[in-house]
């Protein structure tokens, strides 16, 4: 189970890359292995406002539905339309090519409540 | 994930782990859902070939002087029709018309029959047909945990199984089977299946299990088979619209309403059920269950909402992504009034409301052998 070392986590099994003030946000290997084939992606719309923990979208899979929760406070500022036409790139690439949405981070303290790479593989050994 | 081992395991446990299966709890078993990934199975077996262990489904022995008129009375399809090496399917019913399970039926002989029931139902089902059996000169034997069943599902099925049997395959009718050696083992052959597709449900001695699951996958190399996982057998089976106990059918719904009239023989004589069952059809059904395709995108599940102009209508029974058709369908009990092919229905997901046509079933295409 993939587990990059330059991203944060959070409980529910996403992953955040902090660029700047930016943050993109996917699902981690292990969820995507959890959900089987992935048929779509409900995105967020642009501008939309999340906050930390709060769900901003859903990814259905063939056998079931799960939501996304952002890692932080902050507004959407792109969406991976990509994902519209190629849902399954969330299976094959969730690090890269199956990112979901990239949000512009209100407050960097937030980030303080993620789970770093090392804390992540600890929650995996318990599930 | 940590296993629960209070959960029993089939006979092939070891190789679903040893094969990479995603297990799950289905059922009071742990089950692989998937190997290579839903979506490939489903598409495998339409188009080559899979193998499916569900030796987690419940056997029962029926045999005795009474057989025959003991399970007349205990379904309300007609045993009668039976020849031997034949297969009927009907659902059990309660007195109220209730759904017991739903079951097949093979006449091995006119006094000697075996049922296969669903896994979640095999304590409760042996129950209720032992309770049921007292008025009849009938032995009924729970052989669920010595019986293994195998089912080898697509168009391929036929040929990779005729490799390892002298039993000649093409002779063997759809829900009809063959007692013989399938890889010098006892199988009841039964040409029956849970797919859509052609193939076969081989039934043996679950000692024999490992040794005969390996032996099909080797024979099926040339014939592209793979594992397959509960998953797919699920989406699969919905696509032909094959009701699955515990959605389409529970001891609360009406066979009549589900789709199973062709299966409730009014004028065989008596059954258990019977008189509930006439009697809803005197007074005219109220719902139906009908075949609905999402005209937008999005993924049906069981239980949601079905509405028309804001007012609830029915409930999805069972929903999925289509991996043959690409689009969401499902099966839905709707009241009959909106249950028309072509009417426009909406299914609520979450806080939309989706809209959906009410299609004629099956989904996709059966390929059974006819």
């Amino acid at each position: 189970m993939s587990v990059p070392e330059n991203l944060l986590y959070t409980k529910e099994h996403e992953w955040l890359r902090v660029e700047g003030d930016v943050g993109v946000v996917g699902i981690t290997d292990f969820a995507q292995e959890q959900l089987g084939d992935v048929v779509f992606v409900e995105l967020p719309a642009a501008d939309s406002k999340l906050t930390q923990g709060g769900s901003f979208g859903v990814v259905e899979s063939v056998k079931t539905v799960s939501d996304l929760y952002s890692p932080v406070n902050g507004s959407v500022m792109e969406v991976n339309s990509g994902l519209d036409a190629a849902p399954e790139q969330v299976n094959t690439d969730p690090y890269g090519e199956g990112w979901i949405v990239k949000i512009k981070i209100d407050d960097p303290d937030s980030l303080k409540q993620l789970l770093s790479p090392e804390q992540y593989n600890e929650l995996l050994k318990e599930e | 994930m940590p296993q629960d081992f209070s959960l029993k395991h089939t006979p092939l446990y070891s190789i679903h782990v040893e094969l990479g299966a995603k297990i799950v709890p289905f059922a009071g078993w742990n089950m692989p859902i998937q190997y290579a990934g839903l979506m490939q199975e489903h598409l495998a077996v339409r188009k080559s070939c899979g193998i499916f262990d569900v030796s987690h489904m419940g056997e029962v022995e029926v045999t005795g002087k009474d057989a025959e008129a003991f399970l007349q009375n205990l379904i309300p399809n007609d045993v009668t029709r039976l020849q031997d090496e034949s297969v009927l399917y009907s659902p059990m019913c309660y007195e109220n018309g209730g759904v017991v399970d739903d079951l097949l039926v093979y006449r091995i002989a006119q006094d000697r029959y075996m049922l296969c029931i669903n896994a979640s139902n095999t304590d409760k089902d042996f129950e209720w047909i032992v309770q049921n059996s007292k008025a009849f000169d009938v032995e009924v034997v729970n052989v669920s945990d010595r019986t293994a069943q195998l089912a080898i599902q697509g168009p391929n099925a036929e040929a990779l199984i005729q490799k390892l049997t002298d039993v000649s395959l093409k002779d063997i009718e759809y829900y009809h089977f063959k007692i013989g050696n399938v890889d010098q083992v006892e199988c009841i052959i039964s040409r029956t299946g849970y797919t859509g597709e052609d193939g076969f449900e081989l039934y043996f001695d679950a000692q024999k299990a490992e040794g005969m699951f390996r032996k099909v996958m080797e024979a099926g190399k040339e014939f592209d088979v793979q594992p397959i996982g509960l998953g797919a057998r699920d989406t699969l089976r919905l696509e032909v619209a094959y009701p699955l106990y515990g959605n389409e059918l529970n001891a609360e719904s009406n066979p009549l309403e589900a789709g199973l009239g062709w299966t409730i023989k009014l004028n065989k004589g008596n059954f258990i059920g019977k008189d509930s069952l006439a009697s809803s059809k005197e007074k005219g059904l109220k719902k139906k269950l009908v075949g609905i395709k999402l005209k937008e995108r999005g993924v049906p599940r069981s239980h949601y909402t079905i509405t028309k102009d804001g007012d609830k209508v029915g409930e999805v029974t069972s929903g999925t992504f289509s991996p043959s058709l690409e689009v969401g369908i499902a099966l839905a009990l709707v009241d009959k009034e909106h249950s028309t092919q072509g009417d426009t229905l909406n299914v609520e997901i979450r806080k939309q409301s989706v809209p959906a046509e009410v299609v004629k079933l099956p989904f996709v295409p059966r390929s059974v052998k006819k």
